[in-house]
């Protein structure tokens, strides 16, 4: 099971707590990865990336392992510790506004 | 006794305040989804229970929350507003061609006989509707392929779809405005749209009296008197005797005539209320004191109502979204402002009571009145 955590706003939306576990196939990839969040919680589509275009919203970035996957492709693979389960893949809401 | 039901959205969440007839003791509740702006909330009036709820963050985009308990319990239904068929380009601030994107909606118009039917008014400007409840959301693309379309600019809000106005007798008759485009009308249920700008003069545009692209901050009409309309303009409070095909200015004797809310009095069609602000650089009251004004001759001879207002130091704003009236016999009169005040004056504008101060700024306000 891969681990997710989501940020406050879309964990009250989906009525979750701070983390989730989604059932992804291999390979895992970001994209996978959002795949099975949004089958899982319908509510989500459209949050994180754009219902059409199918692209990471601006202000959504994600993050594993310390690093920075946010301007990654959608299809790269997420790092082995994310596909075993044992780091989560960290969706957050950029620092923006101030 | 009747009651009513004030619902509030703002920069921070949604509010919904109650009270019985006297309206002079309140219950609030909130803020609902806490955190995120929330544009518009609206009943609908074939259901009162049936409330829909515009919910948005830059972050993460558009929700839409119902309730089918008065406000009591909500749950999100469809986000997905994409445009039908070619996108095509409007006019960017700089004067660029630039693709229509959906952002957010501004409006939702429930059906006055259906409660599942309700219409959307969206940034970029477009208008949606939906036959299910909100679970699904379909574009009524002949607005936005209307041939003034590509020379549409944002205000600066955005270039948003926010009022619609159904006719209550015939509801394929309808009215939009857009800012910065002006007012669309249809008779055929959106399947065709006509400008509606006649008689508009609006100084910020190269053409002042161009078939589009006047900056109109909002529209209101009596249900028993469709062919009346009044506007705000960016500048200008204006009057259509023909549904709005043509449009006169009835600022009159007002001391501002920039503001953004209309409204007409549930009872008396002729009487109208604007919050007039000082001009589109300085957006509050003159004088720092916060009046609406009433006309009760359609227009043109306009009175201060301030007995409860603050009167000195105020400098908030009055959002387009933000006025609304009730239908009790005393007909109740309702505003919300920047600065996180909300009022009502249960006797038509003479006297005015605060419901709430210090929430977050005030982006709409709608009252239902319920037996």
């Amino acid at each position: 099971m891969i681990r997710v955590v989501l940020p406050a706003h879309l964990r009250a939306l989906a009525q979750v707590g701070s983390e989730i576990e989604v059932d992804v196939p291999a390979p895992v990839t970001p994209g996978a990865i959002l795949d099975a969040i949004e089958q899982r919680f319908p509510v989500l589509e459209g949050t994180i990336r754009d219902h059409v275009t199918r692209e990471r919203r601006a202000l959504v970035r994600f993050f594993a392992c310390e690093t920075d996957l946010s301007h990654e492709p959608l299809d790269a693979p997420v790092p082995a510790a994310v596909a075993a389960g044992l780091e989560p893949f960290l969706i957050i809401g950029a620092m923006a506004g101030g | 006794m009747s009651r009513v039901r004030v619902l509030v959205g703002t920069r921070k969440g949604a509010f919904v305040m109650t009270a019985d007839g006297r309206r002079d003791r309140w219950t609030i509740d909130g803020p609902l989804f806490g955190g995120w702006e929330v544009l518009h909330v609206k009943g609908s009036p074939a259901d009162p229970d049936r409330i829909y709820a515009s919910q948005h963050t830059g972050w993460f985009g558009q929700v839409v929350q119902r309730s089918d308990d008065g406000g009591r319990t909500w749950a999100p239904v469809g986000n997905r507003f994409v445009y039908e068929g070619e996108i095509g380009n409007h006019r960017w601030y700089d004067g660029t061609p630039r693709p229509w994107q959906f952002r957010r909606v501004w409006h939702f118009e429930p059906s006055a006989t259906d409660p599942d039917v309700v219409y959307a008014g969206a940034e970029d400007a477009a208008i949606f509707r939906t036959v299910d409840g909100g679970a699904t959301w379909e574009e009524l693309p002949a607005l936005r392929r209307h041939a003034t379309s590509a020379e549409w600019q944002p205000g600066a809000g955005g270039l948003c779809l926010h009022t619609i106005v159904i006719d209550p007798a015939d509801a394929d008759r309808m009215l939009v405005a857009i800012s910065a485009a002006g007012v669309f009308r249809t008779s055929d249920g959106g399947r065709s749209w006509q400008a509606s700008n006649a008689g508009l003069l609006s100084d910020g545009i190269p053409n002042p009296d161009a078939e589009a692209g006047h900056c109109v901050h909002r529209l209101a009409m009596h249900p028993s008197r469709p062919d009346v309309v009044f506007m705000q303009k960016h500048w200008d409070v204006m009057r259509s005797d023909d549904g709005g095909r043509s449009w006169r200015e009835v600022s009159g004797n007002l001391p501002s005539d920039f503001g953004f809310p209309i409204d007409v009095h549930a009872h008396e069609p002729d009487t109208v209320y604007v919050v007039p602000i000082r001009s589109d650089s300085e957006h509050y009251p003159p004088d720092g004191k916060l009046r609406v004004y009433r006309s009760r001759t359609g227009g043109d001879e306009w009175e201060a109502l301030m007995n409860g207002l603050p009167q000195q130091h105020c400098y908030v704003n009055v959002l387009r979204e933000a006025m609304a009236v009730d239908a009790l016999d005393d007909c109740g009169i309702y505003f919300g402002t920047t600065g996180g005040q909300v009022f009502v004056s249960p006797d038509g504008g003479d006297h005015w009571l605060t419901i709430a101060e210090h929430l977050p700024p005030v982006l709409s306000v709608e009252v239902q009145t319920l037996p």
